[in-house]
């Protein structure tokens, strides 16, 4: 049986579909098989960000209505074999999607595979409500700005209520926080919350802080997931990101202010 | 030989069941009816429509022993509206007493096997216990007292019949007496609320005295004026 994590946040455009190519590939890389979804219908980018849009032939939603089998829709990763993304579909619109479906894909995908990822559309609407329905663990992406933080706070409402675990009394989704496009200096000028005015207003335990970074972009553009881009602050974030997930303890990294050269020259 | 569910009414007129309850008890320290009956109607002010008719069983385990008339206790909580149903923890004379007043004796331990278990909630009902976080969006009602232990987000709402105790920060809005209990109150240890209202009155956050704002504070109504004091 796979482990599902949904991947979501509320608001839209914070890093959750960044998150899922990353969190997912760094599964991939420790060993895990690994299935990443994406719920995003209408709106499909996952498979842009890993860099196998030129491959889909088949998405979740033919999977859904019996048009192609789930082993015919899945796209295998090029770099890592035990890596796969089903795409969301880009023709179709969101109400293809339903609770039973969705159900059946992703008993179908924790047959093969230890973990699932879900990667949400922005919102709280069906979509949203269906990634995260069938969810053991969910990570909440956040900008550190306040609608963000809020939106984010409505989420976990919804995870505590909505989800299948909820419904049936048996469990709870286990809540972790990913704080991403952290910039520690705007941060000390009081343009962005700090890491602890997060954590106070959604008190869930941190799992990873990525700093803002332009290799994201640079990544996204050429279809490779930061996470393999370990020189990267980003792509070294992700990483420890992932193992602290998988139980190991790692120190917070770029959440200080990075000294300018003259300070790093004279001290203070 | 199969009985129809449907025939079962023309060959049986009744039908007996165990079945589990849930009970408010009164726990009963003192044999005074008038002090009883006092401090009982000052708890039914607080949600009345909840104690209305509502059936209760009296525990005399910590009563003094003595001469007292259990009658007289009866037929003052039944002036209140209350049903009192059953006593436990009486001793003989008492239990006595309460047959003669065709009130349930209830056995201590455990009834014996077949006969209907109530069941007994010792707390009491009126007060509600939050332990997870309340979040944006998130709604929650208290026909009593409302006991939140961790924070209260920017777009959740508190309402309560009685009084609020939030020991996180409480950002979002808060309501207590919202069925005209004037003496209910407001306490938290960080207060950062949208809105607070006892009894209809209300502040908006921009109305709270910036030096308040963060600290823990105390809110309560004295005739027509919502004060906010530090606690
Ligand atoms: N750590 C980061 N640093 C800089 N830009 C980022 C970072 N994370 C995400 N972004 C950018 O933010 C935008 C939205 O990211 P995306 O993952 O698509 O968000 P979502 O799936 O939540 O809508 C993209 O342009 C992405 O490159
Ligand atoms: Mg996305």
């Amino acid at each position: 049986m796979a482990r599902i994590i949904v991947v979501t946040s509320g608001k839209g455009g914070v890093g959750k579909t960044t998150t899922s190519a990353a969190f997912g590939t760094g599964l991939a890389l420790r060993g895990f098989k690994t299935a990443i979804v994406d719920f995003d219908v209408g709106l499909r980018n996952l498979d842009l960000i890993m860099g196998c849009e030129r491959r889909v032939v088949y998405d979740f939603v033919n999977v859904i209505q019996g048009e192609a089998t789930i082993g015919q829709a899945l796209i295998r990763d090029k770099r890592l074999p035990n890596l796969a993304v089903l795409a969301a579909s880009q023709t179709r619109d969101k109400d293809a999607l339903t609770q039973e479906g969705v159900g059946r894909v992703l008993d179908d995908l924790s047959r093969e595979f230890d973990y699932v990822l879900c990667d949400s559309p922005a919102g709280i609407e069906k979509g949203a409500h269906l990634a995260m329905y069938f969810a053991d663990d969910a990570i909440v992406v956040t900008n550190p700005e306040v609608s963000s933080v809020r939106d984010s706070d409505r989420v976990l409402g919804l995870l505590a209520s909505k989800t299948r675990h909820a419904e049936r009394q048996d469990g709870k989704v286990n809540e972790h926080l990913i704080i991403t496009r952290y910039a520690p200096k705007r941060v000390s000028k009081g343009e962005m919350l700090s890491l602890q005015d997060v954590q106070d207003i959604l008190s869930i335990p941190l799992l990873g802080v990525i700093p803002e970074s332009p290799t994201v972009l640079q990544c996204s553009n050429a279809g490779t997931p930061v996470i393999l881009e370990d020189k990267s602050e980003a792509g070294q974030a992700y990483g420890d990101t992932v193992a602290r997930y998988l139980g190991e303890s790692r120190p917070l990294r770029f959440v200080e202010e990075e000294k300018g050269f003259l300070r790093r020259l004279f001290g203070g | 030989m199969a009985t129809r569910p449907s025939s079962i009414s023309r060959v049986q007129a009744c039908e007996l069941k165990g079945a589990g309850f849930t009970f408010t008890v009164l726990k009963v320290f003192d044999a005074d009816p008038e002090r009883i009956a006092r401090q009982v109607t000052r708890r039914i002010q607080q949600a009345p429509d909840f104690f209305k008719g509502a059936p209760i069983v009296l525990d005399l385990q910590a009563v003094p022993e003595g001469d007292w008339d259990l009658s007289a206790l009866v037929e003052r909580l039944r002036a209140l509206d209350l049903v009192p149903v059953a006593v436990r923890g009486a001793d003989g004379a008492h239990e006595q007493q309460a047959r003669t007043l065709a009130l349930g004796v209830l056995a201590e331990g455990r009834p014996a096997a077949g006969e209907p278990r109530p069941t007994v909630v010792e707390a009491t009902p009126t007060t509600r216990l939050v332990t997870e976080p309340v979040r944006s969006g998130q709604q929650i009602y208290a026909k009593g007292d409302l006991v939140v232990v961790g924070p209260v987000s920017h777009g959740a709402e508190l309402l309560a019949e009685g009084s609020i105790h939030v020991y996180g920060a409480l950002r979002g809005r808060a309501l207590a007496g919202l069925r005209g209990d004037r003496s209910a109150r407001i306490f938290c240890r960080v207060l950062e609320a949208e809105l607070i209202s006892v009894a209809g009155y209300y502040r908006l956050a921009e109305d709270v005295e910036p030096a308040l704002r963060g600290q823990g504070a105390q809110i309560y109504l004295d005739g027509e004026n919502l004060h906010v004091l530090p606690l």
